[in-house]
């Protein structure tokens, strides 16, 4: 059969067939391909796959399935370095919507996180609203009850009014429609810099639970089964929405607005109820969510996974706008929509299940044995495709990667140059804590429901969140999950490979602190044009840095997503992978069981001790929150992370927490041991008097701020009771980890040698005030 | 002791009420879909928190028009017990079965936070448990809490022994930042003339459980079973 073009946009491309133009020289202008982001080599690919010239509604379904953001054509060789098996790994990466983990009882875990970035940089609320509302249908659809949110965050200096007025909208979006779906946002991270100004990364992550044998593939097979869109009607929202994804923003963005979706909670609400009602009743045989790319991608990703293929009516889908062409309705990202394979004869089943839920559901096509997409409007058949060639014949580009030029210059920092203008530790310290960086984000949080659910033990504000976990009959079980998101953009631009282990490390070190083993990760890479060699190399580099920390600390990677082309007027965002970890807790609750381990100080009289080296080596200054914050510098070559030694610091932690001795631990990175001892006392308001000597001031100041402020990694910050120290000490020197007695939990004062003596209320006020500050400085404007 | 929990379109504490009523506390506790009309027979109705029909037109005045709302203003009329948590209490303002109306929070954001409560009534079937006065720590999620009624109201709610719960300080002082949603006189939960009908923006469903950080929800679901069970044996007498 072959597809006829049946609409007047497709001129163009009728035009070239009635010219005479052979597959070998097919002619297409540039404005039609740039529509599509398609280069000419990839049209010409097309056209010598297909064997014929694609008319306008198939060249849309190639548009969309060979970007990036659907195809992966860039970093698909390089993301399979990394590890994706292991003994609880029940979904691999890339198998269904999100990976799954098996945290006993017959129960999994599954998650993925996800980027939102460049609608949240055009319409910041709907942008963010909407990133959150895929990431929970990615949930839903797979039979999962999403329990929990998180979203990691980087905007350009709260100083510029633009930013401020993409960090309150894309705030607001997140609350919005995340507290309308009763999930709880428990987690995530937030940092600014001038790289993502234009830019801002707005990375979603959803985790959700299951009984693991109750999982729904994202398949259609089975000839003749029914093929169902349900929930929001179409319209032309969002169209190219998953083009747009993969393109740079310029001056030209603006007007890619209709580009964004807008986005209703309360029908996803809905839809997810219904899906969740829907998975136990044996009538369907798969279920895919409608995100990027509509129901291009979902039908075709569906149709391969279950090496099918299928037919569907565009006229039988309903819509929301009248007028709407084959090509329209097949690239619309109207949100909270969702396809449904039924069995044969169940479909009234189904479709009444969703009206009791006020949802409409049409059943638009069937499964077909032929393992194409045929589209038609009515009668008339307006592409028809082999699935393959949507899915495994898109191109995988291996490209040069060049070591950033200016790299080698900024190793070359030389630290001890700052030497003769070191602010005062103390006053360091106090700006530090006020920093974006690093303050308070309750401003954030507070704005979010991080209880509902009523499983939220730990909520937003410490190493990582945690959730109890109770199986399919609300009965206990005794276990939790540490959640935490983790990525330092800075650090991977200095060091692409070290920050990528780094992004690693530290989500899975902040589980470790709250007594969680951690399990599995879920990464986000928002990385700039990877047709630039410095670009390609950075993400190169951070995928192996990742891959090799993940081999590590076994925690393989279960699902993932790429958020490439984060440029704003040619200049790239900091390379910035952003990794999302889950730990499991046991033995939790019961007479003797346990509770998450805090990262405040618990008691006065506790021991204050480091876990890890103690260092006062200024190039451990290299590329920290210090530098950046009060010193406006971006150099040096950042500590290098040394993965044995953070996979026995980790282990220590694991094992002193489960043998009782420690009261609460800490991870200690981004501002160093000063900041976080700092936030071990404010957080909880108990002093600390450190028996440390300092190095004299003022002839060592250099040495003194990197004792205070370096960022060495593998390190974590324990208070346990006086007798206690014996224990840990053993058990620190078998696992062959530096133990520090740093001081005493006592007073209300941090107190650490002669130069830093501090009440921690002023050390909270600044940290508590920091954010309003920083947004108080003006109004926020979209100019 | 039954109690039911209503869920609307969009309602997302109901599964938290459920298990506070039911495995936590050990009562029966079943769930009543909005178009039912059939109370099954529970003791006690409650309506829980969210954003039924995505609090379009108003948080709560789309669900008064449900087929069970009649049903619950007809079992509130024969002095059933009544509670709304959060939008439930939107729900039963809407429905005019108590006084006022919910203003979006003073700071026009959402608030999720832990609040302190200061016990105004304690001789209601809600707060019988707790001593007069007594402070308790409960949790408010929404961003619609900010009570409001006319003096003349306020005034009557306080003469009549309406006001159940006042937003606090950790003493127990009703102060302007204990206030977290600019509700007319901290006003945090109200209660009906009859004492069978009450409401209040924390979330006494959410804490239960010493692990979750505190245990005071129990003083309030507690007290609704004490109060059941009095019914029940002068009912025997």
């Amino acid at each position: 059969m072959t597809a006829t073009p049946a609409h007047s946009d497709t001129a163009d491309m009728s035009q070239a067939n009635e010219t005479g133009a052979t597959p070998e020289t097919p002619e297409i202008d540039d404005r039609a391909l740039a529509e599509v982001a398609l280069t000419r080599d990839e049209y010409q690919r097309i056209v010598a796959l297909l064997g014929r010239v694609p008319n306008h509604v198939e060249l849309g379904l190639f548009g969309a399935m060979w970007s990036e953001h659907c195809g992966y054509k860039n970093s698909r060789p390089l993301l399979k370095r990394f590890p994706t098996t292991g003994p609880r790994v029940l979904l691999k990466a890339g198998e269904e919507n999100a990976g799954a983990v098996d945290i006993g009882d017959g129960l999994a875990v599954v998650m993925k996180i996800e980027s939102h970035n460049h609608p949240s940089a055009i319409e910041p609320y709907q942008g963010a609203a909407t990133g959150v509302g895929g990431i929970v249908r990615d949930i839903f659809t797979m039979g999962a009850r999403p329990i929990a949110l998180l979203d990691s965050l980087r905007f350009g200096p709260l100083s510029e009014a633009r930013n401020r007025y993409l960090f309150s909208g894309i705030v607001g979006g997140i609350g919005g429609y995340g507290n309308c779906l009763g999930i709880p946002t428990v987690g995530g991270e937030v940092y600014f810099d001038a790289s993502y100004n234009g830019n801002p990364l707005v990375n979603a992550m959803c985790v959700g639970l299951i009984e693991a044998g109750r999982l729904i593939p994202a398949r259609a097979e089975g000839p003749g089964n029914p093929v169902l869109v349900v929930g929001a009607a179409t319209g032309r929202d969002g169209i190219h929405g998953a083009t747009f994804a993969s393109v740079e923003l310029d001056e030209s963005s603006e007007e890619r607005r209709p580009a964004v979706q807008v986005g209703n909670p309360f029908t996803e609400k809905l839809l997810m109820e219904a899906c969740l009602e829907l998975r136990d009743k044996g009538w369907i045989v798969g279920m895919q969510d409608l995100g990027a790319a509509g129901l291009t991608s979902s039908t075709v990703e569906s149709a391969h996974k279950g090496s099918a293929g299928i037919e569907l009516d565009v006229l039988k889908a309903p819509r929301r706008e009248s007028g709407m062409t084959p090509y329209e309705m097949m690239l619309s990202e109207s949100q909270e929509r969702m396809l449904v394979i039924a069995r044969a004869g169940y479909e009234e089943n189904v479709r009444a299940l969703f009206a009791r839920w006020g949802l409409h559901s049409e059943v638009i096509g069937h499964v077909i044995a032929e393992p194409v997409i045929r589209v038609t409007e009515g009668a008339t058949v307006v592409a028809n495709v082999p699935t393959r060639l949507l899915t495994d014949e898109v191109p995988a580009y291996t490209r040069e990667g060049v070591a950033p030029p200016e790299l080698a210059g900024l190793w070359r920092f030389d630290v001890t140059s700052l030497a003769g203008s070191l602010p005062p530790v103390d006053q360091a310290l106090l700006r530090l804590l006020a920093t974006p960086d690093l303050c308070s984000r309750e401003d954030i949080y507070r704005t979010y429901d991080t209880m509902v659910g009523a499983n939220t033990l730990i909520t937003p504000g410490s190493d990582a969140a945690v959730l109890r976990i109770r199986n399919a009959n609300d009965e206990e079980t005794g276990k939790a999950i540490a959640l935490s998101t983790d990525g330092n953009g800075r650090l991977t631009y200095l060091d692409p490979f070290n920050g990528g282990a780094l992004a690693v490390a530290e989500a899975a070190r902040n589980c470790v602190c709250a007594g969680a083993l951690p399990l599995a990760l879920t990464n986000c890479l928002n990385f700039g044009n990877p047709e630039k060699p410095e670009v390609y190399y950075q993400l190169s580099q951070a995928i192996d840095g990742m891959a090799a920390a993940a081999r590590a600390l076994e925690t393989p990677v279960i699902s993932g997503n790429v958020s490439l082309y984060n440029e704003s007027f040619g200049q790239a965002i900091y390379p910035t992978p952003v990794v999302g970890m889950v730990g499991l807790i046991e033995g939790l609750g019961g007479t003797a069981g346990r509770a998450p381990t805090p990262s405040a100080f618990q008691a006065e009289g506790d021991i204050v001790a480091l876990l890890g080296e103690l260092s006062a080596d200024p190039a451990t200054l290299g590329g920290s929150t210090y530098l950046a914050a009060l010193h406006n510098t971006v150099a040096g070559r950042p500590p290098q992370l040394d993965l044995a030694r953070e996979r026995a610091l980790q282990r220590l932690t694991l094992d002193a927490i489960a043998a009782g001795l420690v009261h609460s631990a800490h991870d200690c990175s981004d501002g160093g041991l000063g900041v976080a001892l700092a936030e071990c006392c404010l957080w909880s308001g108990l002093g600390l008097r450190a028996e440390v000597p300092l190095p004299a001031e003022p002839a060592e100041i250099l040495a003194t701020t990197a004792l205070l402020f370096g960022e060495a990694p593998s390190r974590i910050v324990v208070s346990l009771a006086p007798d206690q120290w014996e224990p840990l000490a053993t058990l620190a020197a078998s696992a062959g980890v530096p133990l520090t007695r740093l001081g005493v939990v006592a007073g209300n004062r941090l107190t650490f040698g002669p130069s830093l003596d501090l009440p921690v209320a002023d050390l909270r006020t600044v940290w508590r005030n920091g954010l309003a500050r920083a947004l108080g400085s003006g109004p926020a404007t979209a100019e | 002791m039954k109690f039911g929990v209503v869920v609307f379109p969009g309602t997302w504490s109901d599964k938290d009420c459920l298990r506070i009523l039911g495995p936590v506390m050990g009562h029966e506790a079943v769930s009543i879909w909005h178009e039912e009309t059939d109370l099954q027979g529970c003791d006690a109705i409650v309506l829980p928190g969210g954003f039924s029909y995505g609090d379009y037109l108003r948080a709560g005045a789309i669900a008064r028009f449900a087929p069970v709302m009649g049903s619950i203003k007809a079992f509130a009329e024969r002095g059933g017990l009544v509670l709304g948590i959060c939008n439930g209490f939107q729900i039963l303002l809407e429905a005019g079965l108590l006084p006022g109306a919910m203003l979006r929070n003073e700071s026009l954001q959402f608030r999720c936070q832990w609040t302190y409560l200061r016990v105004e009534n304690a001789a209601t079937p809600f707060t019988q448990l707790c001593q007069p006065g007594q402070v308790i720590r409960v949790p408010i999620s929404h961003g619609e809490g900010n009570y409001f009624a006319d003096e003349a109201t306020l005034d009557a709610l306080e003469a009549s022994g309406g006001v159940l719960l006042r937003y606090c300080d950790a003493y127990g002082n009703a102060t302007p930042e204990s206030n977290p949603n600019g509700s007319r006189r901290n006003i945090a939960g109200i209660v009906s003339p009859g004492r069978n009908v009450a409401a209040m923006m924390p979330h006494p469903e959410r804490c239960g459980e010493a692990i979750l950080g505190g245990e005071d929800g129990r003083l309030i679901f507690g007290s609704m079973v004490a109060a059941l069970a009095g019914r029940r044996s002068v009912a025997a007498v």
